[in-house]
């Protein structure tokens, strides 16, 4: 049997060949750009829809960025007001001029100080009255009740909360001290909020990454249905699953990038509207502070997000229900 | 090509389609299985597809034992056979030549590969003018040929055919089996599942007969 021998010996080559051919990554390539852009047609022949399911995803990935960069920027602008962090020493009422000034030399030489300013009981009441427009009244005072009040800066090694600490006290135990009060405090109040803050988002991030996949997921699993017959038809000429696969994770990354992308635009229209009223409050307080909203991380980091939870939640969706459309 | 040693097939619920079958069929045959309809024709031809599995016996398929074969690798095998169908499982929502192009693209075939090999299908069948048209638009006997142009796009070395002219009227049906003959001609394996008596007896090839899950007689060259 000539023929059968040379059909075996052409089959044998043609069976060689197709497992060249799957492995040949320049084919590999080209059959997932394919199959990357035919799932991306197909979002766009159904876009009504697709748009709908990509904003859902859209407003539950902005939430947490938008919140995370908000809260970013309070944090800088706690840590702002943290360099400058200084104490306030208030001196008894019997401290005169002259011993505050030996005061301030002698102080100026520990070692944590950075400088000593000093504010004379006179300084401070005229201050007082010019802020707060009190001056008339002040003046029917018969005598001053301010107190001299030295203003120390921490120098940069004694400006964490421990070591500007132990400074307050060094200040307390001193006999001419009334009160030594570091105006660092709030500021550590504000930070220890804001770790909480930190907390609830992460805790929200988690929730809404959750909801992303399994809506992703849901909207695979339909799309699954939809093609059901496509999918039969394939396995029946020969489709290995991964090929069968392929085109709904693709429509599942395609769906978290689109989502990741009109969250971003959501979180920068959003910080664009707040932009305006945030200088003004800044400029009340004469602080030239403004929002950042670090539009490439931002994009980068939903981007790589969004279609990881996209390739997530439909790969949960193909490998609980591909499985089930077999041939029959 | 195909080599059944005492196969029977039994679906959940204890039917059993299949009882006891043991044939060979030689590489490059033509052949014709029939039998009334519940005589397990189908079932016959989705274990050599294996869309079914043998529930006993051994089943091999060009020289290959298939019987116990992971699912892994079914679709290896099924590249091998070109499937006919009676309602022709095309994709509606595709073009005539999507439709044939599909298994080329599951095999993984270059781009230009594909164009020129489905084309010569096309061709072959005389669909050449259709490529862009969808199947819907297409009359019975052509849906029935976009179907055939499928199966043979990638060359498979087998041809299986379940009541590929069931639909057809006696002259399309014997333009179809005369598309099958050629491609016996080169070589091909085919086996025909069909209930067109008077069909098959112009036409002279072996018959494998199945009565209620056995096989009744065989004729010449496929036993």
């Amino acid at each position: 049997m000539s023929r059968s021998r040379k059909n075996r010996r052409q089959s044998q080559h043609r069976w060689q060949d197709n497992l060249r051919r799957s492995l040949s990554p320049r084919i590999f390539l080209q059959r997932h750009t394919q199959v990357a852009f035919d799932s991306l047609g197909r979002l766009y022949r159904n876009r009504a829809t697709s748009l709908m399911t990509a904003a859902v995803i859209a407003i539950a990935l902005a939430m947490p960025s938008g919140l995370y960069l908000l809260l970013g920027n309070l944090e800088r602008l706690s840590g702002s007001w943290d360099g400058q962090a200084s104490m306030s020493v208030f001196l008894k009422q019997d401290v005169t001029d002259g011993k505050a000034q030996a005061l301030v030399s002698q102080v100026g030489e520990w070692p944590g100080v950075a400088s000593v300013q000093l504010i004379t009981p006179a300084q401070a009441l005229e201050e007082f009255g010019q802020q707060s427009g009190f001056a008339d009244v002040l003046g029917v005072l018969e005598e001053n009740p301010l107190p001299h009040v030295l203003i120390v800066l921490p120098a940069g090694e004694h400006l964490d909360p421990v070591a500007a600490s132990a400074l307050r006290d060094r200040f307390s135990k001193l006999p001419e001290t009334d009160l030594a009060q570091l105006d660092l405090q709030w500021v550590q109040r504000l930070r220890a909020i804001l770790d909480i803050a930190h907390r609830v988002i992460l805790i929200i991030s988690a929730l809404l990454a959750l909801a992303v996949m399994l809506m992703i997921g849901n909207t695979i699993r339909l799309e699954i249905q939809n093609r059901r017959e496509e999918i039969l038809v394939t396995k029946l000429i020969g489709a290995t699953n991964s090929f069968v696969r392929r085109p709904f994770l693709y429509s599942g990354i395609w769906y978290g990038a689109l989502g990741a992308l009109i969250a971003w635009l959501v979180v920068e229209a959003g910080f664009w509207l707040l932009s305006e009223p945030v200088s003004r409050l800044a400029g009340l307080y004469h602080s030239d502070f403004s929002l950042e909203t670090l539009p490439v991380q931002l994009l980068a980091i939903l981007m790589t997000g969004g279609t990881l939870l996209g390739l997530l939640g439909s790969w949960l969706a193909v490998g609980r229900h591909l499985d089930a459309i077999e041939p029959t | 090509m195909i080599h059944f040693t005492n196969v029977s097939k039994r679906y959940p619920g204890g039917y059993e389609a299949l009882s006891n079958i043991s044939f060979h069929m030689e590489k490059g045959v033509m052949a014709f299985l029939t039998g009334h309809s519940g005589a397990g024709k189908s079932t016959l031809l989705k274990l050599v597809a294996l869309i079914e599995r043998t529930t006993r016996g051994q089943l091999f398929v060009d020289g290959q034992n298939v019987t116990n074969i992971s699912r892994r690798r079914i679709p290896y095998i099924r590249r091998k056979i070109g499937f006919i169908f009676q309602e022709h499982h095309l994709l509606f929502d595709r073009t005539v030549f999507d439709n044939v192009a599909l298994p080329l693209i599951i095999a993984g075939y270059r781009h230009q590969d594909i164009g020129r090999r489905v084309r010569a299908a096309l061709d072959k069948l005389g669909l050449l003018n259709k490529e862009r048209l969808y199947p819907i638009t297409l009359s019975g006997g052509e849906q029935q040929r976009v179907g055939i142009a499928r199966a043979v796009v990638n060359k498979p070395m087998l041809l299986l055919a379940d009541e590929p002219t069931g639909n057809l009227d006696p002259e399309l049906s014997r333009e179809i089996m005369s598309l099958f003959s050629l491609f016996n001609d080169v070589g091909v394996s085919v086996l025909i599942a069909s209930h067109d008596i008077p069909l098959i007896e112009e036409l002279d090839y072996p018959v494998l007969s199945l009565d209620q899950g056995h096989l009744s007689h065989t004729v010449a060259g496929a036993a």
